[in-house]
């Protein structure tokens, strides 16, 4: 038999029927909806679609949700009426809803792996690009707009061409102050936010294996930035560890049954990819943003790049308008530069490893006076645990508030927002221009480095702190 | 979904990289504002000032660019959100093709499911289309013929592209996804029956 990826093995479980040109209906075995799937699940209903598989969806409020602290399911916010609309229609669809105050509520791509509905080998979808989170776990993953939305609740099924594969090896070990967002910050100002348009992405290597499942699930997550649908990586003893116990992860000897399966779903070794890229993790230093677009990242101790440099002249374009939008100068150090926001919270870096992660940093010190700084845990249960260990205590003796589970400043599409003009550090995924509100210029960096900022005031190193 | 067969038209020139869904459209647009409406909020932060006027120097509010209906553009157009409104707010503008290196995975996707048409050229091509138009201060119009599956530009050089038979198929004759595949019904329910056996675990959540 021919060797397989990882990618090959759970793209062919999932084939229903097998198409033209390397297309293929694929079975969904896991549709994840946020409180925008309302839209859709109103559209089938006037079609008189029924929901096919209301038990493989799970469902929650995460992108319109108020993140103010103290908030409840009784709480106005100017989204309020999208929230009532989901509520609504889950109940009509029979679809569960993890509602705000409860464990479960949080963003998707948190929620997701903490109750263990995604899972190793399965192949789930979600209306959020950022969906290749799940990949994380070892699955297939990826994102989809809202009429594929509608064609999953009808049918459970989608058809999708079978993309390229490429494997990402990251061998060596972190320097200090590195963290699994500097290594995929590092990837994509390498290869560029299109370098992995058209594959499917495999993480692999000594660093990637030596990482728990919270920071797999943080490379994953850029992968859309690398212009890559899917991301992954393969499910070993730490997944596995990982999923034992939680709420929709299989139980007693079905879990060991799943487990044994899940062993034969890793790359064969001489599986093909159609990409290799080898990243030396000791040229990884800790990464900042320092445009509008992802791949606009340099290590913290460099410069802000020349576009005059750059012979291409779309990229020169782009690189230009960033700087002036950012109200950046080329060759200026970065380190340095005054900020006014900081945000720590994201489908990207809201999870417990990620606050400990900053609080590490927080803990008896004071946010420089001038910066607003906001810690939003990416879920309820990340919530409650953070502050049964007293993370809550440490952030907010720092200065830091200490807000409710949602998307909140990485879209600003929920009440907060970062004011115009301000400068932002943020452990989210898109510095795209009025991201975190109009007007707003958002530098992307790990928790470590967005806490480091938030103290010193400036964008600062955090292996200087 | 409306058919795509033939187009010709202006073409508006957007040659940065990297345009996302977020420039497309606004999120905040989304919450009030229903597909069909979204027309004058493409391009939102780029097409007007702070003070709600028209920024002289966008090229779409520029003539006869304002009355494009194709627009090329460099590499990784559509990259980010899923938002497929960021479709139906270029629909809605009354673009019907966009032309470009490469797209972002979803965004091209979506525009299949919308009957707005992406086409993929190499850089170069796509960069003598942008010459030629400018050369004529945009008035001159490039043609898009799906059933050739080809691009004339404005002085009449032809330059092949290719889409897979089956988008290329759905798009000529505007089909409807969920339609095709609920005729699946039975092939579904067949796979899911042995899946399950298989594999009990996908299926124990709920049970």
């Amino acid at each position: 038999m021919a060797a397989k990826t990882l990618f090959d093995k759970i793209w062919d479980r999932h084939v229903i029927e097998q198409y033209a040109d390397s297309y293929a209906l694929l079975h969904i075995s896991r549709h994840l909806m946020h409180d925008g799937g309302a839209g859709p699940l109103a559209l089938n209903r006037s079609k008189g679609y029924t929901v096919r598989n209301p038990e493989l969806t799970f469902a929650t409020m995460d992108h319109a949700v108020s993140t103010e602290p103290g908030r409840t399911k009784a709480t106005r916010s100017e989204f309020s009426q999208r929230l009532e609309e989901m509520r609504k229609e889950t109940t009509i669809a029979g679809i569960e809803l993890f509602d705000l105050g409860e464990p479960g509520q949080g963003i998707i791509h948190v929620i997701g792996p903490e109750l263990g509905a995604s899972l190793p080998g399965s192949f789930l979808v979600c209306g959020d690009s950022h969906t290749c989170t799940h990949g994380g776990m070892g699955a297939i993953a990826f994102g989809i707009g809202s009429s594929e939305v509608s064609h999953v609740l009808a049918t459970q099924s989608l058809v999708q061409r079978r993309p390229m594969t490429m494997r990402v090896t990251y061998d060596g070990t972190p320097a200090p102050g590195v963290r699994p967002k500097d290594m995929i910050l590092y990837l994509i100002g390498q290869i560029g936010t299109a370098g992995g348009t058209g594959y499917a992405v495999e993480y692999a290597g000594n660093a990637i294996r030596a990482l728990p499942v919270e920071g797999r699930l943080t490379i994953c997550n850029l992968s859309i930035e690398l212009g890559a649908k899917i991301g992954m990586v393969a499910p070993d003893e730490t997944t596995y560890e990982f999923l034992k116990g939680r709420r929709f992860a299989p139980q007693g000897e079905l879990f060991d049954q799943a487990v044994a399966d899940w062993r034969t779903l890793p790359s064969d070794p001489s599986a093909r990819f159609d990409r290799e890229v080898k990243i030396d993790m000791a040229k990884i230093a800790p990464q900042i943003t320092w445009g509008t677009s992802p791949e606009h990242v340099v290590a913290v101790d460099q410069r802000i790049p020349d576009p005059g440099t750059v012979e291409d002249p779309d990229r020169r374009r782009a690189m230009e308008a960033a700087l002036e939008y950012m109200g950046l100068k080329a060759g200026d150090r970065i380190a340095g530069t005054p900020i006014d926001w900081v945000f720590i919270g994201s489908c990207t870096n809201s999870r417990l490893s990620d606050l400990r992660e900053a609080a590490a940093l927080a803990r008896g010190r004071k946010v420089a006076p001038h910066v607003t700084a906001w810690v939003v845990p990416g879920s309820e249960t990340v919530k409650r645990e953070a502050e049964a260990e007293g993370l809550d205590r440490i952030f907010k003796e720092a200065g830091f508030a200490w807000r409710e589970p949602g998307c909140s400043l990485c879209l600003a599409y929920n009440g907060d927002r970062v004011p115009p003009g301000k400068r932002s550090v943020s452990t989210s995924n898109r510095n795209f221009v009025g991201r975190q509100g109009p007007g707003a210029r958002t530098h992307l960096a790990s928790p470590a480095m967005a806490a480091a900022a938030a103290i010193a005031g400036t964008i600062a190193d955090v292996r200087s702190l | 979904m409306e058919k795509f067969d033939k187009l010709q038209a202006i073409a508006a020139p957007l040659m940065r990289q990297n345009i996302d869904t977020d420039m497309v459209i606004r999120i905040e647009r989304l919450r009030d504002l229903p597909r069909g409406k979204l027309g004058p909020y493409a391009f939102e932060n780029a097409r007007y000032k702070p003070d709600g006027s028209e920024a002289p120097e966008f090229i779409l509010n520029r003539p006869p660019y304002r009355d494009a209906k194709l627009i090329l553009a460099a590499d990784n157009f559509g990259c980010g959100s899923s938002r497929e409104a960021a479709v139906w707010a270029l629909w809605d503008y009354g673009i019907r093709c966009v032309i470009a290196p490469s797209f972002g995975p979803i965004f091209y996707n979506n525009c299949f499911q919308n009957g707005l048409l992406p086409v993929i050229l190499p850089l170069p091509v796509i960069e003598e289309l942008v010459a030629e138009v400018e050369a004529s201060q945009g008035t001159g119009q490039v043609s898009v013929d799906l059933e050739k599956c080809t691009v004339t530009s404005p002085s009449g050089k032809v330059t092949s592209f290719k889409l897979d038979e089956m988008r290329r198929e759905a798009m000529l004759k505007g089909q409807d996804q969920i339609e095709q595949t609920r005729t699946r019904d039975p092939q579904i329910a067949a796979f899911q029956k042995a899946d399950q056996k298989r594999f009990p675990w996908l299926y124990a959540a709920r049970q």
